[in-house]
């Protein structure tokens, strides 16, 4: 087996999750100027939400087929997330509008650790597992093996980004969103609510972040209340990288740095002959988080923030 | 303060320091040996505390990457004063040590990363946390640098004078336990990071600082190279987490990866959030009230188990949940603080006054 | 030779060409006026000359040392200070302190010197406080020095912007739009202010909108239309000029 090929197609993979939910961080700063800190937490809540509910079903109809009790699950999360991240903007951020900027940063990290340890409540200090009840058929491409779940998940991925992006460009609320993020006032000035917008935009950000949150647990297998830290910052990563405010960045920013994160664990041992190994798969995000702050700061698809003095 | 001490500042600072000095006595005689640590780790989130607030409160840089500092303080004292590596240098040669590799950390983290925007800063700052953490976990392996997760042990306490703080000492038909012992040493540092923390905030370089916070592009315009004036904050702050980390292995004489989570940064910003940005006294208490709270938490399973008859709920778990819930109460309804500065007060007080200013984006990529 | 020379200079930013091949002197002693409509890139220019843009392409020299690779507070410390069109205050430091930071440049204590505060630390405190407080008498906020910048009175702002640009000891000091949102009163005081200070020896460059007061006060002027030099020269010539009428005041007429 080709290992370049199949750190490939993992990298694709898991950069595809990331991107998705980078796409809730870069809509949110788009708009905010603010790092949803409680991203990651939102999505951590969407795979927990979606294990509770495949169990149950499991539990009272064992003889439903795996892959509707998983949508049943995921159907759920879904708007579990959205009312969820809704009252999140409500109570915590959006009081804080015309706050000093540390002030929402602040609020979001209390979020977080709010949800971080309610789902530690709810849920258990143990890694929930994800039962075996989907297919595991593989198939072979390029020396690679791929799952039809690793299949499905870019796929899926691929189409809700489709999706997003014609939500933003063609629609009513796309546009109000865009105007919105050019300038607020401006929007405001021309019968845009504004209050609505940026309630739109954490829900959907949220709704895209539930289906990702089920995909990492199915494809790891399992969910932890602590899942969504690390998975948030790799994804703001991923949106900073991208450039941050830019929604094809973030999608490119997800899928490269899954890709780095892939390749740089698969070779790390033979690039420091042997001193580090791949348990240092973690820090690549914020090597390449620094690296392009340093480089590139306003990312690769991000235009230059414009002067003004 | 009452009215007669008012007037009367020298008997008020007397009172104080004979308070500071049989403090350690009172509280080991009515609490008991444990709660003259806790005293102990009072006065080290105090150091650490006043080091963040220099990069938070007076500069206005957010880090939540702080803990990191803290950490290679305590790992350098760990490797230059255990039998880890057979080394045995005296702490008054180490503790400069750390707080200068946390300087020196501090400037090359902040070199690169101080012209972005400051909630970039925070970001990197927060990843730069985890890698230190994520490394110390690791470097056990293909040479033992930090003994991994389980961490390293047998830390040579501070000694001074041929006299170990680690061991009992017995004067005047008094003994006094190694916390008590730690107890002044860490007040001592304690005195002198609020010194000197108030001097540099009343000087050029604390207003070059304010300036920053207020306006980066006016400070700029006045001749303040905002650049180096992070730095120097940034640099700042790392030294005296390097310097807590030091103290911090010496007294706990182990440490291990564990000890400086993201949560732990997490703590010292709450702590000065909670207490008042920017202002020495508010962080004081901040410090302490965070640091006292979850130990007086611990009793809520006491509690438990003596009314319901069994504990419902571990305290530990509820702990952090309490901090996430505060900090975002503190935001909403007391952002500046339960001791706000002078400069804060007034600036949450005249928010609708001030003009809103471009803090934004500054100037072309050269700068 | 001039003290102020802006040689062929043009800013881009994207697409859009902002300032185009602008060339002008400002000479020694002299107030130097720059109208134009809104727009112009009045203020841009502005920006290029304090380091806070960098120039597309060209020269900006004061009293002969290139400018444009300079950083901000290097050219402040050459004597190169400025004030900003929206009031860039420490919007909450005191009018004393805002004046105090702007003696950053001309002051030196370092850590240690604050630290330790030792004599030399001290007196320069002392002068830092003494200056900045002579120049608050000096603008008219003798008694303001203790009020916050944010709660301070419009004009005040404006007066306190240009004490605290003082204190850095400017040679040369550029002023974006003084007078703006004042009162006829106002504008007259802050006129004769800035003639005590050109008495006193300071080079005055001004950004403004009010066409009389700039010809009362100005010696030259030069003017902007859509990021060009149209005209330069003795107020009065230029006030009739043809190309001037059409762009800038025929517009406001």
């Amino acid at each position: 087996m080709d290992i370049f090929a199949q750190q490939l197609v993992n990298g694709l993979v898991l950069g595809s999750i990331y991107a998705l939910v980078a796409l809730g961080y870069t809509m949110v700063y788009g708009i905010l100027e603010l790092i949803n800190f409680a991203h990651g937490e939102v999505t951590m809540v969407g795979a927990m939400v979606a294990l509770s509910v495949i169990g149950l079903l499991m539990g009272v109809a064992p003889e439903l087929p795996g892959v509707v009790v998983v949508l049943a699950g995921i159907l759920v999360a879904i708007p579990a997330c959205m009312a969820l991240a809704y009252t999140i903007e409500k109570i915590a951020y959006r009081p804080l509008r015309h706050a000093p900027r540390l002030a929402p940063l602040i609020t979001a990290i209390g979020v977080s650790i709010i949800l971080q340890n309610l789902a530690m409540l709810i849920w258990g200090r143990q890694y929930v597992s994800f039962p075996a009840i989907l297919p595991s058929d593989k198939y072979a491409l390029l020396g690679a093996q791929i799952s039809l779940l690793q299949i499905v998940i870019v796929v899926l991925a691929l189409l809700l980004m489709a999706g997003l992006w014609l939500l933003v460009e063609r629609t009513r609320l796309g546009r109000a969103m865009r105007a919105t993020a050019q300038s607020r006032e401006v929007a405001e000035l021309m019968g845009v609510n504004v209050d609505r917008v940026i309630s739109a935009t954490f829900v959907l950000g949220a709704a895209i972040a539930a289906i990702a949150g089920v995909m990492v647990s199915a494809y790891y297998g399992l969910a932890h209340y602590y899942m969504g830290f690390m998975l948030g910052l790799k994804a703001f990563s991923a949106a900073v990288l991208g450039g941050i405010g830019n929604l094809a960045g973030a999608m490119l920013g997800g899928l490269l740095l899954g890709v780095i994160e892939a390749l740089g664990a698969g070779y790390i041992g033979d690039l420091t002959g042997g001193f580090l190994g791949s348990n240092y798969q973690d820090v690549f995000a914020f090597f390449v988080l620094i690296g392009v702050l340093v480089l590139r700061p306003s990312g690769l698809l991000g235009e230059r923030v414009a002067n003004r003095a | 303060m009452p009215e007669a001490l008012r007037q009367r500042p020298r008997l008020a600072f007397a009172g104080l320091a004979v308070l500071l000095a049989v403090l350690p006595f009172l509280v080991g005689l009515g609490l008991g040996n444990a709660w003259v640590r806790v005293l102990d780790f009072v006065l080290l989130y105090m150091l650490l505390a006043i080091g963040l607030n220099i990069v938070v409160g007076y500069a206005g840089l957010l880090d939540l990457g702080y803990i990191a500092f803290y950490a290679l303080g305590a790992y350098l004292y760990a490797w230059l004063a255990s039998p880890h590596f057979g080394l045995h240098l005296p702490f008054w040669v180490v503790l400069p040590l750390g707080a200068m590799l946390a300087g020196l950390f501090g400037v090359l983290l902040g070199a690169p990363t101080l012209r972005l925007r400051g909630d970039y800063l925070a970001i990197v700052t927060l990843g730069f946390g985890e890698i230190i953490r994520i490394f110390m976990n690791n470097l056990n392996a293909p040479f033992n640098l930090t003994n991994g997760p389980q961490g390293m042990n047998r830390i040579d306490p501070v000694s001074v004078a041929g006299l170990s703080l680690g061991k009992p000492l017995h004067v005047a038909g008094l003994t006094l336990p190694p916390t008590t012992l730690y107890y002044y040493l860490f007040l001592a540092f304690v005195l002198l990071a609020i010194f000197v923390a108030m001097r540099l905030q009343d000087s050029r370089i604390g207003r070059a600082w304010a300036a920053l916070r207020e306006d980066e592009i006016a400070a700029a315009a006045m001749g303040i190279d905002t650049r180096n004036v992070k730095l120097l904050a940034f640099a700042m702050g790392a030294s005296f987490g390097g310097l807590a980390g030091g103290l911090f292995a010496a007294f706990q004489g182990f440490i291990s990866p564990e000890s400086f989570t993201l949560w732990e940064s997490i703590l010292v910003l709450c702590m000065i959030v909670l207490g008042g940005m920017g202002n020495i006294p508010g962080v004081l208490l901040g410090a302490a009230l965070l640091t006292l709270i979850p130990e007086a938490l611990r009793y809520l399973g006491d509690l438990q188990r003596a009314t319901l008859g069994h504990v419902v709920v571990d305290p530990s778990d509820l702990r952090m949940l309490l901090f996430g819930v505060a900090l975002v109460m503190m935001m909403l309804f007391r952002p500046a603080g339960l001791l706000p500065s002078r400069l804060r007060r007034r600036e949450f007080a005249a928010q609708d006054g001030v003009a809103e200013q471009e803090q934004a984006s500054l100037y072309d990529a050269h700068a | 030779m001039a003290l102020l020379s802006v040689e062929n200079v043009s800013k881009r930013f994207g697409g859009i060409q902002a300032l185009e091949d602008i060339t002008l002197a400002v000479e020694a002693g002299e107030i130097y006026g720059l109208i134009g409509p809104n727009g112009a890139g009045k203020t841009t220019l502005f920006n290029c000359m304090t380091g806070l843009y960098t120039v597309s392409s060209g020269a900006i020299r004061l009293d002969g040392a290139a400018l444009q690779a300079l950083k901000p507070h290097q050219i402040v410390k050459l004597g190169f200070a400025r004030t900003f069109q929206n009031i860039r205050l420490f919007a909450n430091m005191s009018a004393l302190e805002n004046v105090m930071v702007g003696r950053h440049a001309r002051t030196h204590a370092k850590v240690l010197g604050a630290v330790f505060r030792g004599r030399k630390t001290r007196a320069e405190e002392a002068d830092t406080q003494e200056r900045a407080q002579t120049l608050l008498n000096r603008v008219g906020l003798a008694s303001k020095g203790q009020v916050l910048a944010c709660h301070l009175a419009y004009g005040d702002q404006r007066r306190l912007e240009i004490a605290r640009a003082l204190a850095s000891e400017p040679r040369l000091l550029a002023l974006d739009e003084p007078v703006a949102g004042m009162n006829p009163s106002e504008r007259l005081q802050m006129g004769e202010l800035m003639r005590e200070l050109r008495a006193d020896g300071l080079t005055l460059l001004l950004i403004e909108h009010d066409v009389k007061l700039v010809m009362g006060l100005c010696d030259r002027v030069a003017v902007l239309d859509y990021g060009r030099k149209i005209a330069e020269g003795q107020s009065e010539a230029v006030r009739n000029d043809p190309a001037v009428i059409a762009a800038y005041l025929g517009s406001e007429a």
